[in-house]
């Protein structure tokens, strides 16, 4: 291409890339959303009607806030691309870490801002009960029928019953760091609230889960 | 104001809540052995000890410690302190020594939790310390000759 082409197509393809990043961008604001719980009423079918609702929900629970400390090793995970964590922790006792090495070396009870770094990083993430799920309830690498299975089987779920599921989706203060997860990290989609209805009214229509 | 002891002392500071520990510990009480690196919690060189416990000092903004006791580098003591004081010169471990005010307090801190660590031990309680010289090894060697130090 002589100079005189690049200067025509440079125009063109910033057109085209403006407009492209559109599409992602519509994309993104329907993946930050969660439809509510009522919208899935024109659903006659109830199983059809408890799979959809199931399948909303899970746009929260395979949320890489979610899955990072779900992992299925026992090196937590970190940031939008799941990446192992740095510095390289493990699970240790109640996943709290090992010793030396506890997740309250660098977390605290609340995500704390850092100032002058890269555009990359503006928070440490913290909460009171920061730690790692047990590794039962690994989520990594699954598909969304199977983490389906898995959180209503009391023997991968922390022993609970599906009340206790219903109730621990919708107000634990830990799942709920998911849509306050600090600043430069993409809370999960909707509000913990709208999920907490989505996970009630599938438990309501039957609980049931993609194949 | 925040008020919090720094090696034994009581200290207050008046300043924004949101200043990090380090910052405090090295302008303020000018103790500068504690050292900067990363500011982000990833390389260990601005660790302290909070309560006991180690801790990264670049991520605790003042207003989470008050009430809370303050170890640094220059404030250690004990026969864990002692044990690695003596193996860290015997064997030399520093090179340039940015690190290693970070690396002592982190392996002064596991001989207190873990006085007969192993290698895996020592890999998961020193793997937040990073040294840009890599003595790496010399650290590890350090810390089995002070915990058999401690066990006559
Ligand atoms: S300066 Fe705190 S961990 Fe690097
Ligand atoms: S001795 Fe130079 S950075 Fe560790």
């Amino acid at each position: 291409m002589n100079s005189k082409t690049w200067l025509l197509a440079f125009p063109a393809c910033f057109l085209v890339v403006a407009a492209m990043s559109l599409v992602p961008w519509s994309h993104a604001q329907e993946e930050q959303s969660l439809r509510p719980a009522a919208a899935f009423k024109s659903i006659e079918n109830e199983e059809e009607r408890s799979l959809a609702l199931f399948q909303e929900a899970g746009k929260v629970i395979q949320h890489p806030r979610c899955v990072n400390c779900h992992p299925a090793t026992d090196r937590p995970l970190q940031g939008a691309n799941m990446q192992p964590h740095q510095p390289p922790v493990f699970r240790g006792n109640g996943g709290m870490g090992l010793p030396g090495m506890h997740c309250t070396t660098c977390h605290s009870a609340e995500n704390i801002s850092v100032v002058g770094q890269a555009e990359t990083i503006k928070s440490i993430p913290g909460h009171p009960a920061w730690h790692l799920a047990p590794i039962e309830m690994a989520w990594e690498g699954k598909s969304l029928g199977q983490i389906c299975q898995q959180i209503k089987d009391p023997d991968r779920n922390g022993n609970m019953t599906i009340d206790e599921l219903v109730e621990h989706m919708a107000h634990d203060e830990l799942v709920g760091w998911g849509w306050n997860p600090g600043a430069g990290r993409e809370p999960a989609p909707g509000t913990q609230e709208e999920f907490g209805k989505l996970i009630k009214a599938w438990v309501e229509t039957g609980a049931v889960c993609p194949r | 104001m925040v008020t919090f002891t720094l090696n034994g002392t009581e200290r207050t500071f008046n300043g924004d809540p949101d200043t990090p520990l380090l910052w405090v510990i090295r302008d303020f009480e000018k103790l500068t052995g504690t050292k900067y690196g990363c500011g982000i919690a990833q390389c260990g060189a601005c660790t302290i000890h909070l309560d006991g416990m180690p801790r990264r000092s670049c991520v605790t903004p003042i207003s989470m410690i008050e009430g809370s006791d303050v170890v640094t580098i220059e404030g250690i003591s004990g026969k864990e302190a002692e044990a690695i004081k003596t193996a860290w010169a015997a064997i030399d471990v520093p090179q340039c020594g940015y690190c290693q005010s970070g690396q002592i307090m982190s392996a002064v801190a596991l001989l207190q939790m873990v006085p007969k660590p192993t290698d895996d031990d020592i890999n998961s309680a020193m793997t937040g310390n990073i040294c840009r010289c890599a003595t790496y090894h010399r650290i590890r060697a350090a810390i089995h000759a002070a915990a058999n130090s401690m066990e006559g």
